[in-house]
């Protein structure tokens, strides 16, 4: 039923660079969003990085964006069309933009591709992606000290290895606070669909959670969470607007720095593919403030963890962890090796239900 | 085996009525103009408009009756431009429908800046008298926001147009025959121009119930793809009322309970689930509507095509 819609990436690519101009040739910098620019979440915040780069280098440089882009074929054509626009860096920022990415830049060998959360890199294309799951561990731990129905709901959007890390480590550092939680996980489909994650936290909330946590891209949850008198996360974003009871604290991702690394790089001409995933402690992952609803001793655990994270004490993957079949994983004081992250498709003990192919 | 025990019946059927309205409102509206002969592709754009617009007035004056109106307006106005490119100027309808939902997406994000995290007043329930009181049903179906009502007797007004009225006989003459309506002396331009307004009023209705009751929030390009969505249902629901009611209902009806039912830890494969409302929804409404063999006659005879005045 969606068949139309890339018609209308393509027609809104037309529109959005037709009004790019050529002036003294300062180096064009492309992005592609999955969702709009003012979801308040994922895309939202990608573009605070865009503009970010905008303020710091001035008139060296040149951004444009086309937003709400299907992950898909539909992405291909709008990379194409930049890259024949003259873009010399592409930020493509969306999981499902992996192949489309690689696709593209082997046609464009001149021109540099940024992908975010993906691990398919060539020569000219890198990718970057933030360790999200050392903020879910801090919002785990106070979710699991926050609930008094012992459920915890969580949005999931679609089945990949980094939705899947985030629950993982939600999970662990949730039941480490309390052995009684329990997760209900929705899977929607879809990274941005405002009336679909609310219908989501709409059902968990009839099942009796009283923490969302959510790995979608609207404040949808988070007004629904207001609404009914539970409490949530922001996610991306602080949206703490959306929920100002509700909220209890955030996952915040900057890309702001690390995109004006990279076009500092290009500038310099020492730009190479490389794999970037940063944490809390460079910066790209931030913890939001904890709302007063969280007592002093839960906030000081939170911020116990934060700071061990930053200061490399910590892993929030560390053994004893086993997984859903009761398998071992990792043993005692065994710290999780990036490759398996990167590619987790497994879910950890205790966590009930099957991960969707 | 499969445990529902955790799924209340009645909740998820009110909550059913609220993520079908959207869809059920820009379906019908739309089910309007194409019986008039006019495929406007817009529909995601004007839902959008009227979710500004509704949420902006709703917001400004703290009445969502206020908002729901002017999201008929805004609405109305957005599908008006339609109407005066295709209608008068004679562009392309495919063309210039798809141009409207871009305008609409830009024009709502646009208007919408000032209105992020704000929340809007709350649409109340109105329960009907003496029925909200029936045990069990009246809970169910005649204890909701004012909307559910109104989208459900649009939909017996806009059937009871169609089939019984003069005005919905010269509806659908221009809309099967434009160059015989005309020849019979009917406004072919004019009332063309109405259904679209109907529907580009009803889309606006049903862009505002997302971001005044399903969502209450305003997000840019909330929608997401709910038009697509409604203009689809049209066509499987072979341009008839009532199957457009069941389209709908089917649609957000699947879509909440496969939620719930993940929700509630049914053990079901969620991949089989999420497709679910998508199979559903077509599966019956092709069926019901393969009884006639001349099912795909339904389509209105004019529909998309160009009408220029000859005489």
């Amino acid at each position: 039923m969606k068949h139309l819609r890339p018609v209308i990436g393509a027609t809104a690519l037309a529109l959005g660079l037709a009004g790019a101009a050529i002036a003294q040739e300062p180096l064009k910098v492309g992005f592609v969003y999955v969702g709009p620019v003012g979801d308040f979440g994922w895309s939202y915040e990608h573009d605070q990085g865009r503009l970010a780069v905008e303020e710091h280098f001035g008139d060296a440089v040149e951004t444009s964006f086309v937003e709400s882009v299907p992950e898909g074929a539909d992405a291909e054509r709008v990379m194409t069309q930049m890259a024949l626009s003259g873009h010399d860096l592409i930020f493509t920022t969306s999981f499902g933009y992996m192949d489309p990415t690689i696709n593209v830049a082997a046609k464009f060998p001149d021109v540099k591709f940024e992908h975010a959360t993906g691990y398919k890199r060539a020569d000219n294309v890198s990718t970057y992606s933030a360790r999200f799951y050392e903020g879910r561990a801090v919002i785990g731990t106070i979710a699991g000290r926050m609930t008094e129905t012992n459920k915890i709901g969580y949005i999931a959007s679609f089945p990949i290895p980094e939705v899947i890390r985030g629950i993982n480590s939600a999970y662990l550092h949730a039941r480490k606070v309390n052995p009684d939680v329990e997760f209900r996980i929705v899977w929607v489909y879809t990274w941005f669909d405002p009336a679909k994650e609310a219908d989501a936290a709409n059902a968990l909330i009839e099942q009796g959670v009283d923490v969302i946590m959510q790995h979608t891209d609207s404040p949808a949850a988070m007004t629904i969470a207001e609404e009914r008198g539970i409490m949530a996360f922001g996610q991306a974003s602080d949206m703490l607007q959306f929920g100002p009871t509700a909220r209890l604290s955030s996952i915040i991702d900057d890309w702001a720095p690390y995109y004006i690394d990279r076009v500092q790089a290009v500038m310099d001409g020492s730009w190479e593919s490389t794999d970037t995933w940063d944490g809390i402690a460079p910066g790209m992952v931030a913890i939001g403030a904890f709302s007063d609803r969280v007592p002093a001793e839960v906030q000081a655990e939170a911020q116990a963890i934060t700071d061990a994270i930053v200061a490399g004490d910590y892993h929030p993957f560390t053994g004893p962890v086993n997984r859903q079949d009761g398998s071992v994983w990792l043993a005692e004081g065994e710290v999780a090796d990036d490759g398996v992250l990167l590619g987790m498709d497994f879910y950890v003990e205790g966590i009930e239900g099957e991960i969707p192919n | 085996m499969m445990d529902l025990s955790g799924i209340d019946p009645l909740v998820l059927l009110a909550s059913l009525m609220v993520a079908s309205t959207p869809i059920l409102l820009a379906a019908i509206g739309e089910l309007v103009a194409e019986r008039a002969g006019v495929l406007n592709l817009g529909v995601e754009g004007m839902m959008i408009t009227g979710a500004i617009c509704g949420f902006a007035i709703a917001v400004e004056t703290g009445s969502p009756l206020a908002g729901f109106l002017a999201a008929a307006a805004g609405g109305a106005v957005l599908s008006l431009i339609f109407g005066l490119l295709t209608q008068i100027f004679l562009s392309n309808q495919v063309a210039t429908g798809l141009a409207l939902t871009l305008f609409g997406l830009g024009l709502s994000a646009m208007l919408g800046q000032d209105y992020a995290g704000i929340k809007p007043p709350a649409t109340g329930k109105t329960s009907l008298p003496v029925l909200s009181d029936l045990p069990v049903l009246g809970r169910v179906l005649f204890q909701h926001d004012m909307m559910v009502y109104v989208s459900l007797a649009l939909v017996a007004l806009i059937w009871w147009t169609l089939k019984y009225s003069r005005a919905g006989l010269i509806l659908r003459a221009v809309g099967e025959n434009h160059d015989a309506a005309h020849a019979l002396g009917y406004k072919v331009v004019r009332i063309r121009l109405l259904a679209i307004a109907v529907g580009g009023a009803c889309a606006g209705l049903g862009g505002a119930y997302l971001s005044l009751v399903r969502v209450p929030q305003w997000t840019e390009g909330m929608t997401a793809g709910a038009g697509w969505i409604a203009l689809a249902i049209v066509v499987f629901a072979s341009w008839k009322p009532w199957r457009v009611v069941l389209g709908a209902y089917l649609f957000g009806g699947v879509t909440v309970l496969q939620l719930n039912l993940q929700a509630a830890g049914v053990d079901i494969p969620v991949e089989y689930l999420s497709m679910s409302p998508y199979v559903i929804t077509i599966v019956v409404l092709v069926i019901i509507s393969s009884d006639r063999s001349r099912a795909a006659l339904n389509a209105p005879a004019s529909l998309g095509k160009v009408f220029h005045a000859t005489d």
